[in-house]
């Protein structure tokens, strides 16, 4: 028995436990062991919970030996994004004002987890408050993408993409607002999905944009990015957004792989002008296989998208200025006192903190949605938005009726170097064109590896999108796709990265 | 010149409203009365060592969501249907985005521009019997926050406290505000709706069991909006909106305190300014609290974190028919089925006795006995503990049983109307039941025909002029004679037996 435990994906070593090959705590060792050997220079992780995950892994051990019934995927380890509230957990989301904030509650999502017996290995970096599409504004520093060091792993959930590819996980769990489970996704070479909204428990998820935000599986393959959609999707009576009906199946799914007589749509709007040419070749590529495959291509065209950015950063700004208001040094968190006052009142307070704890990211939005949502500005701005998110919602349903799933390049370049875009916010938000109409019409969409560009060898994703509690279509087209692109590559995307040295860059 | 700190000048009253028409806003928010808090499962019982029910959701800890309480949700609709509104068959939670330390989330979740119920009405009774109605806006939901206590001021205010304490047991409790159009037209009246509006309010609410309504303990609180116009304007003048009036009486005293602090600015040529105020219930004025600026803005928007209320119009309907009679209606019935005339039975209801005397007449006793006894030596005690006699009769544990038994010892002749009254105050003395003090106080009419035979030949020996005149045809001079009697007894014969027994020695019967 020499498998690599660390290369394994979640259904590998999910036999392996099963047939007794390995024990929970071997693979959760092996785990952290390639933290301590990798991440001083990915910087995945925020926080890493040694202690706790190896507890739950003998725990799963012993239970196993006992004869005791377990869960499917007890003893594969997972990180968790930082976003997450975890019980006893440092929870930061990124930011300085919750440094030190260790919340006394489990996220659902964390419950679900905990009770399918898997060792949460640790917290995820993510830009400050799932602010970005680098990780580059999280306060603690950049996540980096385990193909180029000197190049951003996505975001905000960075460390979640840049932990499963830099194999100190076979799983992680993100969030996307706007693409920030699927575009880090796409440029490390690795599988994530957003599910429909209100899919999976939003409870426990630090609020950026509450009306966008949905949590999702991050994983290698697409079969291990469903075996974990399975544990954390379904109903939550503590989250009234949460859709009341089963999981799809999406397991099943993406054992089937099947697209024999599948329409697959191809967004006019989300290809050609903007998008690198290599991540754009290596979609067209990818089209092919899919139609080898048995699926059938038709062109679609979803107007509304033009306005689809403009109309989100007027409604996640117009959220998270609300949203993050609590955050005033009350009860939990960061407390400054403002300089120079000798007995400051609350609402100095307040402020100084405000100043001191959010980074500029931040602070950028909090302004742009407390102007949006001002009165006299309101109707112009945030109800203009609402009828654009109408308008994209009315263009998905219009598509759905000619095609069973959208697809797109997810991101329109691979990763770029850190630093590249840091000066240029909507440089930045552009990143996310092919990402965010899926968040304001809440249906699903997944992001597969398609390849690498030719002009730069990084990896480039590709989006499928389906409707809303259709996310077993992402699977069967993601899966199908997988098994034509690995049988051509002759292995996983991911045995093609350069290999991690423990070496700090610059 | 008052010397009242803070007071300002102030017209006299009926000078006032000779020169001004005021226009009255009443916003009143109620606690409802569900076991747990509006948006999660903490308990919301009053009095709790603070800070123990909170949970992640009412601390408004980052990641927590609210759902909705379908308790607080019907009670909403159950309000507005018994204030004749209209049922929103679809509407939303808003955030009110301010920041505040007892406000956990820094946004209080409650309705904006899509209220549960509008455009409804309520009639109220004044005192001469007549009907004003007043005009419901809105009734919507929303949360309480939590409660500031300031520390180290001599005015438990925020200036001058050297630190402050926040309890949250109160964050997330339901709250209904209902909120009336401009009350208009009542003239010289204005305190007197103002205050009966709040009064049936209190009653219809208490009615649907959907809160305790104890205005002293704050699960009621009203907030009054006021401004004069000059006789005949249709234009309203700028407003003023004094906070927190917490009693019946200061609701009145508050009105009529601000038309006259208005009146006086007024009629020196100077401007009211819009702000709030705060009212003092020791001193009986308002003083200056934050001026209301156009700089305020909440930043309403729909809550994201809730799925829209939409109650179906059967949900409606069943609630409907949950509704009790309302309390006007009811009132004139029990008026009917007790025969009392207009003026006891406005007695009754405004000393706040109509479940006691109901609840007494339901377990034996005459209407009239049941009003005269609660509404005579006992409500003078509880006034002058400052209690309604309801509670008062329950602190002292007495009950309608009492009552009946009470009238019992009268009617079977044990008691006359004088000892009756000796016994009920040694029941409110807690010396025991009606029986029990009588037999302890020895009150008993005295039915020994030879004493009292006695007595009338004394009296009647000792005063003949009047004997005679009664024997000449005067039946109404024995009364003399009877009283003379009850005093050779002590009180401890039957008047109506003494009166025959003199008629019957005169002759005269």
């Amino acid at each position: 028995m020499t498998t690599d435990l660390t290369r394994a994906g979640a259904a590998e070593l999910a036999d392996l436990l099963r047939a007794g090959e390995t024990s929970s705590r071997e693979v959760t060792r092996a785990l952290l062991d390639r933290t301590s050997a990798v991440d001083g220079s990915v910087h995945s992780y925020l926080h890493v919970d040694t202690e706790g995950a190896l507890a739950t892994a003998d725990d799963v051990d012993r239970r196993r030996a006992a004869g005791d019934q377990l869960h499917p995927l007890a003893g594969v380890p997972i990180a968790v994004k930082d976003v997450m509230t975890t019980r006893g957990l440092p929870t930061t989301c990124g930011s300085r004002i919750l440094e030190g904030w260790v919340p006394p509650y489990d996220a659902t999502l964390v419950t679900r987890l905990r009770a399918a017996g898997m060792p949460i290995l640790g917290k995820t970096n993510m830009d400050e408050f799932a602010m970005g599409s680098s990780t580059e504004h999280s306060a603690y520093g950049p996540s980096r993408n385990p193909w180029d060091l000197g190049r951003i792993p996505g975001g905000s959930g960075g460390g979640s993409s840049s932990v499963v590819a830099s194999f100190q996980a076979p799983l992680a769990i993100g969030t996307d607002t706007g693409g920030s489970i699927r575009q880090p996704a796409a440029v490390t070479g690795t599988v994530g999905t957003k599910p429909t909204y209100g899919g999976v428990s939003r409870y426990g998820l630090v609020a950026l944009a509450s009306s966008l935000d949905q949590a999702g599986p991050c994983s290698r393959t697409v079969l291990d990015a469903a075996l974990l959609h399975e544990v954390i999707g379904g109903h939550d009576p503590m989250d009234s957004t949460s859709i009341d009906a089963p999981v799809p199946p999406v397991v099943e799914a993406a054992r089937r792989a099947d697209v024999h007589g599948m329409r697959i749509g191809i967004v006019r709007e989300l290809t050609g002008e903007g998008f690198q040419a290599g991540v754009q070749q290596r979609f067209d590529e990818a089209v092919q296989h899919l139609v080898d495959a048995g699926a059938e291509v038709v062109e679609v065209s979803c107007p509304s998208f033009t306005y689809a950015l403009a109309a989100y950063y007027l409604i996640l700004p117009s959220e998270a200025s609300s949203n993050l208001a609590k955050f005033d040094a009350m009860r939990y968190g960061l407390r400054v006192a403002p300089d120079g006052v000798d007995a400051p009142s609350a609402e100095q307070v307040m402020a100084a903190t405000r100043e001191a704890g959010f980074g500029p990211e931040v602070k950028r939005r909090i302004i742009l949605g407390t102007y949006a949502l001002s009165s006299g500005y309101y109707d112009a701005y945030y109800g203009s938005a609402q009828k654009v998110r109408r308008l994209i919602a009315d263009d998905f349903a219009r598509a759905f009726e000619t095609a069973d799933v959208l697809v797109s390049p997810t991101a329109p370049t691979t990763a770029f170097p850190l630093g590249d875009k840091l000066d240029d916010p909507m440089a930045m938000y552009l990143n996310d064109i092919a990402t965010i109409p899926a968040n304001l019409a809440g249906i699903p969409g997944m992001s597969v590896p398609s390849g690498l560009a030719d002009e730069d060898g990084l990896p480039a994703g590709f989006q499928v999108l389906a409707p809303a509690m259709a996310d077993e279509r992402l699977y069967a087209v993601g899966a199908a796709l997988e098994a034509r692109l690995t049988a051509a590559w002759g292995g996983s995307i991911l045995d093609r990265a350069p290999e991690l040295t423990t070496e700090v860059p610059r | 010149m008052t010397t009242t700190a803070g007071a300002e000048a102030t017209l006299p009253y009926d000078q006032a409203i000779a020169a001004f028409d005021p226009v009255m806003g009443l916003e009143v928010h109620v606690e409802l009365g569900t076991a747990t808090k509006m948006f999660c499962g903490c308990p919301t019982e009053f009095g709790a060592e603070p800070n123990t029910q909170v949970c992640p959701v009412c601390l408004g800890l980052p990641g927590a969501l609210p759902v909705v309480n379908e308790t607080a949700v019907e009670s909403a609709i159950r309000i507005g249907l018994a204030l004749n509104c209209e049922i929103a068959p679809w509407c939303r939670f808003a955030r009110k985005n301010y920041f505040y330390p007892d406000m956990p989330k820094n946004f209080q979740t409650s309705q904006y521009d899509e209220p549960i119920a509008h455009d409804g009405y309520l009639d109220v009774e004044l005192e001469d019997g007549s009907t004003y109605r007043v005009e419901i806006e809105r009734a919507h939901m929303e949360e309480d926050t939590g409660k500031s206590l300031h520390v180290g001021g001599s005015t438990g205010r925020i200036h001058g406290a050297t630190h402050s304490l926040v309890d949250y047991n109160r964050a997330g409790i339901p709250l209904i505000e209902i909120v009336t159009k401009p009350i208009v037209g009542t003239g010289e009246r204005a305190p007197e709706v103002a205050k009966a509006y709040v009064a049936t309010l209190r009653d219809l609410l208490k009615a649907l069991e959907v809160s305790d309504v104890k205005m002293e303990q704050g699960s009621m609180r009203c907030d009054v909006n006021l401004s004069l116009t000059p006789g005949g304007s249709p234009v309203f003048g700028t407003r003023t909106e004094t906070k927190n009036v917490n009693s019946l009486r200061s609701v009145e005293r508050a009105v009529r305190y601000e038309v006259g602090r208005h009146a006086a600015i007024l009629t020196g040529g100077g401007s009211v300014t819009q702000e709030t105020r705060h009212w003092h219930e020791d001193t009986g004025i308002t003083t200056s609290g934050r001026v209301k600026s156009d700089a305020e803005d909440y930043r309403y928007f729909p809550e994201p974190d809730l799925v829209p209320v939409a109650p179906s119009p059967e949900t409606v309907e069943a609630l409907r028919a949950t509704l009790p009679e309302p309390p006007a209606e009811r009132r004139k019935r029990l008026q009917g089925q007790w025969g009392f005339s207009d003026l006891e039975m406005r007695d009754v209801v405004n000393a706040g006795l109509v479940e006691l005397v109901e609840q007494t007449v339901a377990a034996g006793a005459s209407p009239a006995a049941a009003r005269k006894w609660w509404s005579g030596e006992i409500a003078r005690r509880a006034n002058t503990e400052g209690e309604d006699v309801p509670s008062y009769a329950q602190r002292l544990g007495v009950t309608p049983a009492h009552v009946v038994e009470l009238e019992e010892l009268v009617t079977s002749g044990r008691l006359n109307d004088g000892m009756a009254r000796q016994a009920w105050e040694g029941v409110l003395d807690g010396e025991g039941t009606p029986t029990t003090v009588a037999d302890a106080r020895g009150l008993e009419v005295v039915r020994d025909t030879g004493a009292l035979e006695a007595a009338v030949d004394k009296v009647i020996e000792a005063n003949p002029d009047v004997a005679e005149k009664v024997r000449g045809g005067k039946v109404q001079a024995v009364g003399a004679l009877i009283g003379q009697v009850m005093r050779e007894t002590r009180g401890q014969a039957d008047a109506g037996q003494a009166r025959q027994l003199i008629l019957d020695r005169l002759g005269a019967s």
